[in-house]
């Protein structure tokens, strides 16, 4: 198998499985119920003068 | 105590944010560009690619100084209407000596990769001089300077060698001939022409602006122009063999 | 307190020596310089350096021995703003210029330094570099001490960092119209320029990551996230697209390491990058902060502004590739680059709902505050040019736009209408702050550079819709016996009207920041002074 093929293949299975779980982890932490307040908390920094 | 403790955490978070943020946005580029330098069917075997003579090389300066490849591409795609137009599509070997490359990413004018031996040296002098005088609704600029500036390298051979350090296969002898090669191909009674022909095959020595008096800019700017597209010989390249 | 002893700090000590040894080097450069823009930009490096020692003395003899540093830094930031908007003038006036130039060729009156091939570079550096990044780092000093309740670190760090890299443009706009460029797009500036950009930019990572640090909140707010990844990326990128070996240390003419295909993808690699990183990402930190602060309420959904985040910034530098298609580089890089710029619509309109639905419930704002409607039509306009760029990144697509004036027009629509707006909103929003003014001065006036730029936004973008789908057409049509139908000059010929819109257009948009110009001056000269809340002292710039 040439070194093209190789390397496609590993892209199209291992990346694809890399996509998949930094895409699952960032939607995790994003929604994961604990950190909802500190968000909640977050999103209003802009607006609290000092 | 407690504050130095939050702190501390505080300060991991940021070199966590950044560590992420590096992480990410690496991969993508390594993925990307590693693989060019290392796969082999990147670059297209081809007969007839040899290093700019100085004189081109020189030109091309110019080409790049004036911003050139802002309005005129170097890269013809493999469509019907770009080859019947251009000449056959562009091949990465015919780039492969381009520090930096100049595939242009505009046509306001158009491609120039296989502009060499189109036209006549008089109607490149005469249109770089005065676009509009040889087609009048063009929008090209004027460079009527470079037909009265005299060609200035500081040192063409430390062009060369540079070029060699970052991949060019200069030799020796090309390097240590550069100064007068430079002069050589403008002026075909220079006594160093038959040594030029030898160092690169298939250079064409010729007054180039039709001013015998002094090598110009104009002289290198328009070899430049003659050479493009026409080292590789299509007539034996097969194009079914580098397909990817 | 009366009784402490003045001290020059370590930094501004090694500040001085470092800035004394540049000099140094600078005045050896001049006299050796085998090139006369090099003999004429180390000259200007020697002066500038030394003007650095003089204002680095010159400060610390001035100020009191217990100097109050405790409140935010805003004396940068001020001189940014500033800075943004004078060279926002220059670079749009310069753009329209060179429009002008496409329709007249006439204008370039055949002068080295006049012709459309220096002009450009300049017109583009001056948008991107000098007034998007003056924009960027004022607002990011802004947000980042505000958001972190943290004074900038550093008494000399900020200043070096806006004055060098304002200098940077100097030595970058200069160079351009004598003819001293690289030849890569949007990368033009020649080894020595990248260079100092590349020491401003350390100490902008570190000034930036040291208030981080400092900061007396518990969480990092978004916008930091994103001025975060625009530092970090932009470094990475300069680095990898500006590898060159000076011929000689005394000329400007440098070789890039890498040639032809590979050049050509880390070229794009950094040029999309560059739109995405400094272009978007950095004005989305400045969507993240100025829009909920200008409505009065918090981002629609913080959560939803992590995904766009991490989304974001993951799928965008794989996009670079779709600025080669059909080229000689392998289409295995085409394709990927074509994937990943598709799925890049998703965050993209992802950030863009973000912005949009931060107004529901107070959509009357935009009926009463034009800084705000001004700001919500940049981000109706970054949905635009985000959609617009997936599609023109497909393959069948782009066969027909690249090339063509429809990429500029995709860039514009971008430039004017995303970056623009939301700069001049930033601005808008800025300038009262930073002077302590209660008000801009008129607000009427905001309403006439919204619909005046508007409108040359619109004569622009649809323009060179036109132009370049018919240069696109033109091209490729054949007649009935099979033979291309137009020559290439003939599709010039074609432009000229299209031009002309073009730089009408253009026109209409300067005489916009002009207008604005006018406003923010007499904001800061007869802007009546906005009260200090009692409560908060810490408002007061230390200055």
């Amino acid at each position: 198998m040439s070194t093209y093929e190789t390397l496609a293949n590993f892209a199209q299975t291992w990346g694809l499985l890399y996509f998949v779980l930094i895409f699952a982890g960032v939607l995790v932490y994003a929604l994961w119920p604990s950190n909802k307040d500190k968000f909640d908390e977050a999103s209003h920094m802009p607006l609290r003068e000092d | 105590m407690s504050m130095f403790n939050k702190h501390a955490v505080l300060e991991k978070n940021s070199i966590l944010l950044l560590v992420g943020i590096l992480i990410v946005v690496a991969i993508g580029g390594l993925v990307e560009i590693v693989p060019l330098f290392y796969l082999k069917s990147t670059i297209e075997k081809v007969q007839g690619m040899r290093p700019y003579t100085p004189l081109e090389l020189a030109g091309r300066n110019i080409y790049i100084r004036e911003g050139c490849y802002l309005c005129h591409s170097q890269m013809i795609r493999p469509m019907r209407d770009e080859i019947e137009r251009y000449g056959h599509y562009s091949l990465a070997a015919e780039s492969m000596y381009d520090h930096p490359f100049q595939w242009g990413s505009k046509r306001t004018g158009p491609d120039l990769a296989r502009v060499g031996n189109k036209y006549s040296d008089l109607w490149h002098v005469n249109h770089l001089i005065d676009p509009r005088s040889v087609v009048p609704e063009s929008v090209m600029p004027g460079y009527p300077f470079l037909a009265k500036a005299e060609l200035k390298v500081p040192d063409i051979s430390a062009d060369l060698k540079v070029n060699r350090f970052v991949g060019v296969p200069y030799t020796d002898e090309q390097i240590a001939n550069a100064k007068a090669d430079l002069m050589a191909q403008a002026n075909p009674d220079d006594d160093n022409v038959d040594g030029l022909e030898e160092r690169y095959p298939g250079v064409v020595i010729r007054d180039y602006d039709g001013d015998p008096d002094k090598v110009t800019e104009m002289d290198a700017m328009v070899a430049y122009l003659q050479m493009l597209g026409t080292l590789v010989d299509f007539s034996i390249y097969d194009d079914k063999a580098d397909l990817r | 307190m009366a009784h402490t002893i003045k001290r020059l700090s370590v930094e501004e000590g090694l500040f001085a020596v470092f800035l004394t040894a540049l000099a140094f080097a600078c005045l050896a450069i001049a006299a050796k310089a085998v090139d006369g823009v090099m003999a004429f930009h180390a000259t200007v490096g020697l002066i500038f350096s030394a003007l650095g020692v003089f204002l680095i003395f010159n400060a610390y003899f001035k100020r009191p021995a217990d100097v109050d540093e405790t409140g935010y830094n805003l004396g940068p930031i001020k001189f940014a703003s500033v800075a943004a908007m004078f060279w926002g003038i220059a670079g749009f006036l310069v753009g329209d210029i060179i429009a002008w130039q496409l329709t007249f060729p006439a204008l370039n009156f055949d002068l080295e330094w006049t012709s459309f091939g220096r002009l450009r570079p300049l017109h583009t550096s001056a948008v991107i570099f000098a007034f998007g990044g003056n924009v960027l780092l004022a607002t990011s000093f802004y947000v980042v001490q505000r958001t972190c309740h943290a004074r900038l670190p550093g008494r000399v760090s900020p200043w070096f960092i806006i004055l060098g890299y304002n200098a940077f443009i100097v030595i970058a706009g200069t160079g351009y119209l004598f003819g001293a460029t690289q030849g890569k797009e949007y990368a033009e500036p020649e080894w020595y320029a990248d260079l100092w950009l590349t020491i401003v930019w350390v100490a902008y990572l570190l000034v930036f990551l040291g208030t981080l640090w400092k900061r007396r909140e518990p969480h990092i707010y978004v916008a930091n996230w994103f001025y975060l990844a625009f530092i970090v990326t932009i470094a990475m990128l300069h680095l990898g697209n500006n590898i060159s070996i000076p011929v000689s240390i005394y000329g400007i003419k440098s070789y890039q390491l890498f040639s032809g295909v590979q050049d050509a993808l880390v070229q794009w690699w950094y040029g999309h990058n560059a739109v995405g990183f400094f272009l978007t990402a950095g004005f989305l930190a400045i969507m993240y902060y100025f829009i909920p602060k200008r409505a009065d309420r918090p981002v629609y959904s913080y959560r939803l502004s992590i995904v766009h985040f991490w989304a974001l910034i993951f799928l965008y530098i794989w996009a670079g590739p779709h600025h080669l298609h059909y080229t000689a580089l392998p289409d295995w890089a085409q394709t990927l680059g074509m994937t990943f710029s598709i799925i890049l619509w998703m965050p993209s309109w992802g950030g863009m709902i973000n912005g949009l639905m931060t107004l529901s419930g107070a959509w009357d704002k935009l009926r009463t505050d034009p800084v705000l409607r001004m700001m919500v039509v940049s981000v109706a306009f970054y949905g635009m040019s985000t959609f617009e760029g997936p599609l023109m990144s497909v393959k069948a697509v782009n066969s027909l736009s690249h090339y063509t004036d429809w990429t500029i027009g995709h860039v514009h629509s971008g430039a004017l209408g995303w970056v623009g707006y939301i700069s001049f909103g930033a601005l808008y929003c800025l300038i009262p702050w930073l002077w302590n003014r209660k008000k801009l001065y008129s607000d009427r006036l905001v309403e006439w550079h919204f619909w005046i730029s508007t409108l040359g936004i619109v004569l622009y973008i649809t323009s060179m819709w036109v132009s370049g789908i018919m240069q696109g057409l033109m091209w490729r049509a054949y007649d009935k016996l099979g033979f291309l139908e137009y020559s290439f000059i003939e599709s010039v010929e074609a432009m000229h009207p299209f031009y002309m819109i073009r730089a009408l257009g253009g026109l209409l948009f300067v005489l916009g920041s002009l207008i604005m110009a006018y406003n923010l001056w007499m904001t800061i000269k007869v802007g009546e002074k906005a009260e200090v809340d009692a409560a908060d002292p810490s408002l007061v710039p230390a200055e």
